[in-house]
């Protein structure tokens, strides 16, 4: 038996080679100059430079909206699909997870050409529109998931002990779904905060996300500010991961799309 | 009357969701350079697209696309139906090691993973081009083949491959012959999401395609609407791509359906 664990050994080198040391990288580029000189300057840099800050701030700022806006509209959808007839069909509740699939400039132009269509203009308030018609869908998933995996006596149980309609939500059903929750909100808040393309192609290159700020370093050559700029959102990725704690991946579940 | 709100509510939604897709497949029938205008139902675009009459590249994105696809597909899923098999008979620490960095790829930022792979070629002094973006692509396919190959392991009965062994098969051949047919479901799976991630990847493309002028589908999209405007012939493009994609979703979702029921007949 233990001898077939060696089959591991390619990829588990394959990983370190492509998954660890680029990582390991990152934090090396951060930490030095062109020279490669140990340095904090570019953390410096990142501190002292206005516009950075703002597009930094600014990010986080759309990645909250967006998120906030995706749970307001999802959790009741996610709700009415576990709790009515579209849910014995699984139709309706694959037509939501579809969008999830389909690449995201695609998605995107096809946005931008919507509001081309309706002759709207193409400013923070498509970015926003935009950001949520891309990420709903990872916000209902989840939550769709584990309601409909919720026991449903619990509710009832509230019921006969005269709880009221709105007591049975915000005491029951809410506290039992936060697993998935938490899951969609990372699911929704982590491609929002490292997105770039979108917010360029949503409104003309009129708005700046820090996803951007970070490529077009990376572009003309800066990799290790870059590098520093990275570090940054992996940190701000890692603090948002532990705060949600995402105790049920909706991917690894395997059980398939719905 | 309450039950009537929440209809409504869903097909609100989904026709918000689905609005701008239909745009596209509506006027991928029309020949007006800018979307919005309809002038008359035309398969035009469509006979331009498959007969060549679009430019090179765009040809040559769509070449990149499907080989890239095809090739980082069938590396990630040897490589991970290997690994899978190895990391089953793994205890402890190491197992856990090991599916602690097989889960990274898959919970890493696109633009991160981009950036370090970027990173790691710049460092080693790799010229990026066609390999590193194929190396790029099987380094985060490779994880999910891993991951829907892991539980089909588990449903297996140990005891056979010993048999085979026994028997007198050599490791490869009850690999082959005992392993390999008990776990199939999960290799095609895995080989199918590879793929759907790889035509579907843009980030870790755009910074691993170096500077020769490589393109992928996604990246030649990115780089035609920064200019201004998409090509006309991207519409019934993206049209066919979102049929495809709907295609091999409904594959996914029938495997993976019919995996849950041998599951369900075996315990």
């Amino acid at each position: 038996m233990n001898k077939r664990s060696s089959w591991a050994l390619p990829y588990f080198i394959f990983l370190l080679i492509f998954v660890a040391l680029p990582l390991v990288l990152i934090a090396i580029y951060a930490f030095t100059d062109a020279d490669g000189g140990f340095t904090f300057a570019n953390f410096v840099r990142f501190a002292q430079e206005e516009e950075t800050i703002n597009t930094f701030v600014y990010s986080i700022e759309i990645a909250l909206i967006t998120t906030a806006l995706c749970l307001l509209l999802g959790y009741p959808a996610a709700w009415i699909l576990s709790n009515s007839e579209f849910n014995r069909s699984k139709v309706v509740v694959m037509l939501f997870i579809l969008p999830m699939w389909i690449n995201m400039l695609i998605r995107t132009l096809a946005t931008v050409a919507l509001f081309d269509f309706l002759r709207l203009p193409q400013a923070q308030g498509a970015l926003i529109f935009g950001m949520v018609y891309n990420f709903l869908p990872f916000m209902i998933y989840p939550i769709y998931n584990t309601l409909n995996k919720m026991d449903k006596s619990y509710s009832e149980a509230a019921q006969d002990l005269g709880a009221n309609p709105v007591q049975v939500f915000t005491k029951v059903t809410v506290p039992l779904s936060m697993p998935g929750i938490s899951s969609g909100v990372m699911m929704v808040f982590m491609p929002t905060i490292s997105t770039f393309a979108v917010a360029e192609l949503l409104t003309m290159n009129k708005v700046k996300l820090f996803g951007t700020t970070i490529q077009e370093n990376i572009n003309n050559g800066m990799w290790n500010y870059g590098a520093a700029l990275a570090l940054i959102m992996l940190i701000i990725i890692a603090i948002t991961s532990l705060y949600t704690d995402e105790k049920e991946n909706a991917e690894s579940s395997g059980g398939g799309l719905i | 009357m309450k039950k009537f709100f929440a209809k409504a509510y869903i097909w609100l939604l989904l026709t918000l969701l689905y609005a701008p897709i239909l745009i596209i497949l509506i006027f991928s029938f029309t020949e007006a350079k800018v979307l919005g205008n309809w002038t008359g139902f035309t398969f035009n675009l469509y006979t331009s697209l498959f007969s060549g009459g679009v430019s090179n590249s765009l040809i040559k994105a769509i070449e990149n696309t499907l080989t890239i696809g095809i090739i980082a597909s069938i590396f990630s899923t040897i490589l991970g139906t290997v690994a899978a098999v190895g990391i089953y008979n793994m205890r402890g620490f190491r197992k856990k090691t090991i599916l602690l960095l097989n889960d990274i790829p898959m919970l890493n930022p696109d633009i991160i993973t981009g950036i370090s792979l970027f990173i790691l070629f710049i460092a080693v002094g790799i010229t990026q081009g066609y390999v590193t973006v194929l190396l790029a692509h099987i380094s985060f396919c490779t994880p999910y083949v891993v991951l829907s190959i892991m539980p089909k392991l588990k449903q297996m009965n140990p005891n056979t491959y010993e048999a085979a062994l026994d028997l007198g098969a050599t490791p490869f051949q009850a690999f082959r012959k005992v392993i390999v047919p008990q776990i199939r479901p999960g290799i095609v799976l895995g080989f199918i999401l590879s793929f759907t991630l790889s035509i579907d990847d843009f980030a870790v493309t755009l910074f691993t395609k170096g500077n020769q002028g490589l393109d992928t589908l996604s990246t030649f999209i990115y780089a035609d609407a920064r200019k201004g405007g998409l090509t006309p012939e991207l519409r019934p493009l993206m049209s066919v791509i979102f049929i495809v994609v709907l295609a091999l979703l409904v594959v996914i979702n029938l495997i993976s359906k019919r995996n849950e029921k041998t599951i369900g007949h075996n315990s």
